[in-house]
């Protein structure tokens, strides 16, 4: 298993590196910390004909506060965010979900923007930022947009990014940061979730998102905190997510865990 | 702008095991086989090739990474060390590879290289990782034959060994 030919650009500005997106459209894909990319080219289930590496770009590594939200660079790596010191009081969620995201030898070269990106249904990042309502700021040759989360998933691997735009960062609003909790079910801690979700408070009652169940993370307001309510309500979400039976797990057992895992995350929030 | 095109080998340079490198490869070659295949330094192994098994884990700039998820061009200039970096120059074995051997805790011996870059990266950022740090590190890798109970009995005698708690003498003894 070995990558098919491609040429490698190693990027000098944000600038040059959109160029060259504009110039190549679908044939050039960017390469981050490359470990999603990686795996895709090594199977060949990608075989972009130019990469463009982007990690030397010190325009692209930034964490800031600012203005109730957190933003992430596309040059961020996800070791780098789990070691920034005030990570568990401005983005407590992402605290405590970056542990479950890969493992240490794949954090360490892994970006957040990447991961967004990618768009894996059961990765954990696309989750925490769809929880918290975060936006990612997409920027081509031409303009810089930016694009909700909700609107920017919009399938297995697929995303409302366009050929010539790169992730410049991603928007992680703070709000209600420390009324959050995380949880996932995986055959083994780092591997691909089986059930993972995300409970975040808000102004009417409790944000839980699911990934891992559906083709992309599903984000649903419970407002009706009452007992039977809730559970009806559960039950419902659980089976709007559509869940199928796979290799890891079948579908029943999904059900159950979104029913089991939102009810305790949502009594955490809220308790 | 450096375009670096797919039909020809490019310059790459960077530090391996405290040696400098200056080589050509294609963009393609990824990092595992140029340490494999260019230089020569088979201690590193290949598995899945997709970042699951962590067999052909190294050290980047102090951190473990799959050298077979990372491609050569992108460690230009940068420290690279793998499994031939741990024995000392006389070839004795370090403190982590010989408490492995005391410990039998490998059998087939083709994940333990992975797995050594890996607590070897723990222990130099943690000195005091305890056996949940460990276990977590280790959930980086795959390990077919010993059960990972002699390996994170190793480890923890590794990391009193390295934290100047025990010494081999004792241990050996």
């Amino acid at each position: 298993m070995k990558p098919a030919a491609f040429d490698y650009v190693r990027a000098e500005s944000v600038d040059e590196a959109l160029d060259v997106l504009r110039n190549e459209g679908s044939d050039a894909r960017i390469i981050a910390g490359g470990q999603s990319l990686m795996p895709m080219l090594n199977m060949r289930l990608a075989k972009p004909r130019i990469l463009i590496d982007i990690m030397r770009l010190d325009e692209l590594w930034k964490i800031e506060v600012k203005q109730g939200k957190v933003t992430i660079g596309a040059a961020v790596r996800q070791a780098e965010l789990l070691e920034w010191l005030p990570l568990d009081r401005e983005l407590k969620l992402l605290s405590l979900a970056l542990p479950w995201t890969g493992h240490a030898q794949t954090r360490s070269r892994g970006t957040i923007c990447g991961s967004i990106a990618h768009a894996d249904p059961s990765a954990e990042m696309p989750l925490a930022l769809l929880a918290l309502g975060g936006e990612i700021v997409l920027r081509s040759a031409r303009k810089r947009r930016r694009v909700v989360a909700r609107d920017f998933f919009l399938g297995v691997m697929a995303t409302d990014r366009r050929d010539d735009e790169l992730i410049e960062a991603v928007e992680f609003p703070t709000a209600d940061n420390g009324r959050c909790a995380f949880r996932e079910v995986a055959r083994r801690h780092g591997d691909f979730a089986i059930v993972a979700c995300a409970a975040v408070k808000t102004e009417h009652g409790v944000r839980l998102a699911v990934g891992g169940v559906s083709d992309m993370p599903v984000a649903h307001e419970f407002s009706s905190l009452e007992s039977g309510a809730l559970d009806d309500a559960l039950n419902a979400f659980a089976w709007d997510l559509n869940a199928r039976d796979d290799f890891h797990a079948t579908a029943r057992y999904r059900r159950d865990l979104v029913r089991m895992i939102g009810r305790e995350l949502i009594m955490e929030v809220t308790g | 702008m450096t375009r670096m095109s797919a039909e020809q080998r490019h310059r790459i340079r960077f530090v391996l095991n405290g040696e400098a490198i200056d080589r050509v490869c294609e963009p393609r070659m990824l990092l595992a086989d140029f340490i494999r295949y260019e230089i020569g330094a088979t201690g590193t192994h290949v598995g899945c090739e997709h970042g699951v098994c962590g067999a052909c884990t190294v050290n980047i700039d102090g951190h473990p990474v799959r050298a077979c998820l990372t491609l050569t061009l992108q460690v230009e200039g940068y420290e690279v060390r793998t499994v031939e970096s741990l024995a000392g120059r006389d070839g004795r074995l370090g403190v982590l590879q010989s408490a492995f051997r005391r410990h039998h805790a490998l059998q087939c011996g083709f994940c333990t290289a992975g797995i050594l870059m890996s607590l070897d990266a723990l222990f130099a950022r943690e000195a005091d990782a305890d056996e949940a740090d460990i276990r977590d590190a280790l959930t980086g890798h795959l390990c077919r034959c010993t059960g990972y109970a002699p390996i994170v009995k190793a480890a923890l005698e590794a990391a009193a060994e390295l934290r100047g708690e025990i010494n081999r003498e004792t241990i050996d003894a």
